[in-house]
């Protein structure tokens, strides 16, 4: 039996990974977007964690819905970024410049 | 606790160390005559037609993007195919409604051209 | 497991926006060319101004949870879903012409504005975190595409991507938040959840890390300090169609997650968030009204002072009471309306090949359109809360229960930076009324009649509804009694 901590540890890893991916990062914009999908995941290790420990189904339930809207969320990314490309010809971090104020 | 995870470290060492002795003992043991010839890239016995690096055409993408968003419904069919006896009809009808959603999503898209490779 | 009459009543308004959306949708494929954006416009607004009298006819005093308390209709998501469908309304109507010149009118543009007002709706009741994470995620989805519907325009596309990566980022920050908050309470449900809270006595160090987390999430969606980055280049970016679309309705829906979230499901912690938010307001509205003063481009202008008015906004709800949850309630309002002025003069003012979006391009307008200058006056004198004006009412009423909850010194600091920020509202003044246009340059208006009559009637109610704000401040204060 490995206990909660363990999980929540792992969980609190990989999102602290993710969001050191999204601000660190000054090259690409697909491992911005990789590092967001990172983060939900770190999110769904937690829910499953507590749900199976608080023996309480929701937290699993809300796991579906999360995968769900990451997928819509991974689209959209993905459909910016196309256009972005279209536009700039360029999808590196640094090029984002024009709106400065 | 950490005691757990001695299996895991256990198999972690033999792996590595099982992978790095046949690494070693075929470098050290097999006969090596390079030529150009032998070193020289080919597919299927042909010479390399191009190189292997190129770029994704982008409705990769478009389709990519319409794959993962209609996949994902299979997610929600699963666990309610497993309970379908249990939720009757009020839960038989709420996944209606939800793929009627869908079909609508896929109605667009269709109309909209996206499925066209051209 | 059953569906009943009073749990479709609940989401009734929700139901009714998400079906004329997929039916606009599907419209919109099958009509011809010249058919589609007239009759994308019409049924849209059609929906949203039944939507609101369906709400407003099932408007009572109870509070009614139902969908296995996913949901609660009370007078707070009434009142908000009513202004959210109007707000968006008129957004619309302000918002055609210029989509169309630039050629992002289609049906896709009002499809997705109207599930964005569905997201709205769901986040204003939602009652579990579930609920609430469809919502917050299902406006953010249609905020990002809208953003970025301009598609030949490199700033949109610019603005969408930020806006996309720091949303996705709140919302993921937000969700840990709300996951260890599970964990902790081991319930989703928000009133659970506040009784929960309420029996630990001293919070933990799980817990606060919850709270924080949460905290931040929603700092970042409204834009305040020190969350802000994205709210002026996104301002800036993205078309200003949409630019109106997201500064005006999607603060009201914020506004309910606020209250549920922190002043019902955790009021348990309300010292520590107290604290947390007197710090945010107080950076919003110095940082927002200092910024301001230095920028050259109105939309950008706008954002700095988007960011100090969320500031205000805080002010009352940190103050912890019901007065001062009813005045946060008041002041985001009564901002929704100005700002739904502000920009429809904007957008009256661009054109084809000019987006009117520098502050030199208003130089002299009384010159040329003193009714244009006169409605801008006074939408510029209600944002900077000078006191014939609804925004004056707003400000004091907030500034009055900050001082209830003897936090004298907080005021004290709001108020000398709104006056500092009086000043970059007054500029835009002073360049209409006290100087004269460049030679040559003709500024035309451009909007209908229809468009030009609810622009003046917006700016008008800025200081015509002075006499009825007490009837306001009074439906906002039974709104928030049905809180806890």
């Amino acid at each position: 039996m490995i206990p909660l901590s363990h999980y929540l540890v792992l969980s609190a890893v990989l999102f602290a990974l993710s969001v050191v991916g999204v601000f660190l990062n000054r090259k690409n914009l697909v491992i911005i977007l990789m590092a967001i999908e990172l983060l939900l995941l770190a999110v769904n290790i937690n829910f499953v964690a507590f749900s199976h420990y608080l023996g309480d189904p929701a937290g699993q339930v809300f796991v579906f819905f999360i995968l769900t809207v990451a997928a819509a969320e991974a689209a959209i990314g993905l459909a910016i970024l196309i256009l972005l490309f279209r536009n700039r010809h360029s999808i590196n971090v640094q090029d984002l410049d024009q709106l400065k104020g | 606790m950490l005691a757990n995870y001695l299996p895991i470290l256990l198999f972690l060492i033999v792996s590595i160390g099982l992978g790095f002795t046949l690494l070693v003992a075929g470098k050290l043991l097999s006969p090596s005559k390079p030529s150009a010839q032998k070193n020289s890239p080919y597919e299927c016995g042909f010479e390399a037609f191009e190189d292997a690096r190129m770029k994704f055409d982008v409705r990769y993408y478009l389709v990519a993007i319409l794959f993962i968003l209609f996949d994902l419904e299979i997610a929600f069919l699963f666990p309610w195919a497993i309970v379908l006896d249990d939720i009757g009809v009020f839960g038989f009808l709420a996944m209606v409604v939800f793929l009627l959603v869908l079909v609508v999503g896929f109605i667009y898209e269709w109309m909209r051209g996206a499925l066209e490779w051209e | 497991m059953s569906l009943v009459a009073e749990d479709i009543l609940i989401v009734l308004p929700e139901i009714i926006v998400s079906l004329m959306a997929c039916l606009i949708l599907v419209l919109d494929l099958y009509l011809p060319a010249r058919l589609r954006a007239w009759t994308s416009f019409s049924l849209a607004l059609v929906t949203l101004l039944i939507t609101v009298l369906i709400i407003l006819s099932n408007s009572d005093s109870n509070s009614v949870v139902g969908l296995n308390s996913l949901v609660v209709k009370d007078r707070i998501s009434d009142l908000l879903k009513a202004g959210i469908c109007l707000f968006s309304a008129v957004v619309f109507v302000y918002s055609r012409r210029y989509a169309l010149e630039r050629g992002f009118w289609r049906g896709e543009y009002v499809v997705l504005g109207l599930f964005g007002v569905v997201g709205m709706m769901i986040m204003t009741s939602a009652y579990h975190l579930l609920t609430v994470y469809i919502g917050v995620e299902l406006l953010a989805l249609c905020l990002y595409a809208m953003v970025g519907m301009q598609r030949d325009s490199i700033p949109a596309s610019e603005a969408a991507m930020k806006l996309f990566v720091l949303g996705a980022l709140a919302s993921g920050v937000l969700l840990y938040g709300m996951s260890l908050l599970y964990g902790l309470t081991g319930t989703l449900v928000i009133s659970e959840m506040s009784t929960e809270v309420g029996q630990i006595g001293t919070p933990g160090l799980p817990l606060i890390l919850a709270l924080i987390l949460v905290v931040t999430g929603l700092l970042f969606k409204i834009g305040a300090v020190p969350f802000h980055m994205w709210v002026p280049d996104v301002y800036e970016g993205a078309p200003t169609s949409t630019t109106l679309f997201l500064a005006a309705a999607p603060k009201l829906a914020a506004c309910a997650m606020i209250l549920r979230l922190l002043a019902e499901g955790l009021e348990g912690l309300f010292q520590t968030w107290q604290e947390m938010l007197i710090a945010a307001s107080l950076f919003s509205v110095v940082l927002g009204n200092v910024v301001a003063i230095a920028q050259k481009n109105i939309k950008r202008m706008l954002a700095y002072s988007a960011i100090s008015h969320m500031g205000f906004f805080l002010l009352g709800i940190l103050s912890g009471t019901a007065m001062g949850y009813s005045a946060a309630l008041t002041y985001i309002l009564i901002y929704g309306v100005i700002t739904l002025g502000v920009f429809g003069v904007v957008l009256t003012l661009t054109r084809q090949g000019t987006e009117a979006d520098l502050i030199e391009d208003y130089k002299g307008l009384n010159h040329q359109h003193p009714w244009l200058a006169f409605l801008m006056l006074l939408l510029m004198f209600s944002l900077a809360g000078v006191p014939p004006t609804i925004g004056f009412y707003a400000k004091l009423s907030v500034l009055q229960s900050v001082i209830d909850a003897e936090l004298a010194w907080v005021a004290v600091i709001a108020v000398i930076s709104a006056v500092v920020g009086a000043f970059y509202y007054l500029r835009i003044v002073k360049i209409m009324y006290f100087e004269s246009p460049d030679t040559g340059t003709d500024i035309q208006l451009n909007c209908g009649n229809a468009q030009h009559l609810i622009l003046s009637l917006n700016a008008l109610v800025v200081v015509a509804a002075m006499p009825w704000i007490g009837t306001l401040a009074e439906i906002c204060s039974q709104a928030v009694a049905s809180i806890r």
